[in-house]
């Protein structure tokens, strides 16, 4: 188990960076999660490796959806249509 | 949008608009997931085009246990399977590759090459549309698994545990397939910014 690797010692820079997503899905132990934000209260670097994730999340979460062409718009008409049609 | 039953509601009484709606919400986000478990793009349409009319179909016995878009996945999921993998699945979940190159580290494991900064440069160009389609060929050039994890967690929102319901996935298979995907695409964004510096 990695997070019993480290109870006994400072995270380093390196295990920082494997546990970010523990830590932002809350799954570390509070002990673990002490030492984690131990180490980033101390480590610019990991800090805005911390940011840098919570960011990329952001930002894959503003992708929008492409728009549909006109003709699968009608596509999707028609299939709808069609479904309709079978109902009655 | 509206409220799940009310949606539903529409569809059965033959509201069109409700239904393409629907497809342009989630058309593009379940194709690009049908590809990542089949040999290429038509068969992912045909795939999507099948989900389709199987929602349909399938709206009388929707009963909002779980919501429509879970359901949707889900659907699409099930299909994407049977009609055909693309690649060995049983691919180990917890690859051995780190979330940053290990020649970042120096012997002590402390930052030899810390992370340069990009968060400002980065922030309104997805939202301006000038960087979503390389985010999003990101995404498409990401290992199956992590694609499929990032796809619905990361880009449509959904929780773990839906995630894990759409894909059958355990919890913490889930959270190691996120982690190696967001990982990446972290350092995609730093490598992108690097270069127009």
């Amino acid at each position: 188990m990695r997070i019993f690797a480290f109870l006994n010692r400072d995270v380093v820079c390196q295990q920082a960076v494997e546990l970010v997503t523990d830590y932002l899905e809350g799954t570390l132990s509070r002990a673990a999660r002490r030492r984690f934000e131990a180490h980033l209260s101390g480590c610019p670097h990991c800090t805005e490796y911390l940011a840098q994730m919570r960011e990329t999340i952001k930002l894959t979460g503003q992708l929008a959806p492409e728009d549909l062409t006109p003709q699968m718009r009608e596509e999707f008409t028609d299939l709808y249509r069609r479904w309709r049609s079978e109902q009655q | 949008m509206d409220s799940d039953a009310e949606l539903v509601r529409r569809l059965r009484s033959g509201d069109e608009h409700a239904f393409t709606g629907l497809v342009e919400r989630y058309h593009q986000p379940m194709l690009q997931l049908a590809a990542s478990f089949v040999p290429n793009l038509a068969v992912a349409e045909e795939v999507v085009q099948d989900t389709w009319l199987a929602v349909l179909r399938g709206l009388d016995g929707f009963e909002g246990r779980s919501s429509l878009k879970t359901w949707l996945f889900r659907i699409l999921v099930n299909r994407a399977r049977t009609t055909g993998s693309k690649e060995q699945r049983s691919v180990p979940v917890a690859d051995p590759e780190p979330a940053v190159d290990q020649s970042r580290f120096d012997g002590a494991g402390g930052w030899a090459d810390p992370p340069e900064h990009w968060i400002e440069a980065a922030e309104g160009r997805v939202e301006a549309g000038k960087l979503a389609h390389r985010v999003r060929a990101w995404i498409d050039d990401l290992p199956a698994r992590q694609r499929e994890v990032v796809l619905l967690r990361d880009v449509e929102g959904m929780s773990s545990e839906e995630v894990c319901t759409v894909l059958s996935l355990t919890e913490g298979n889930q959270r190691v397939l996120l982690h190696r995907g967001r990982s990446r695409l972290r350092q995609l964004f730093e490598d992108e910014f690097r270069e127009v510096r």
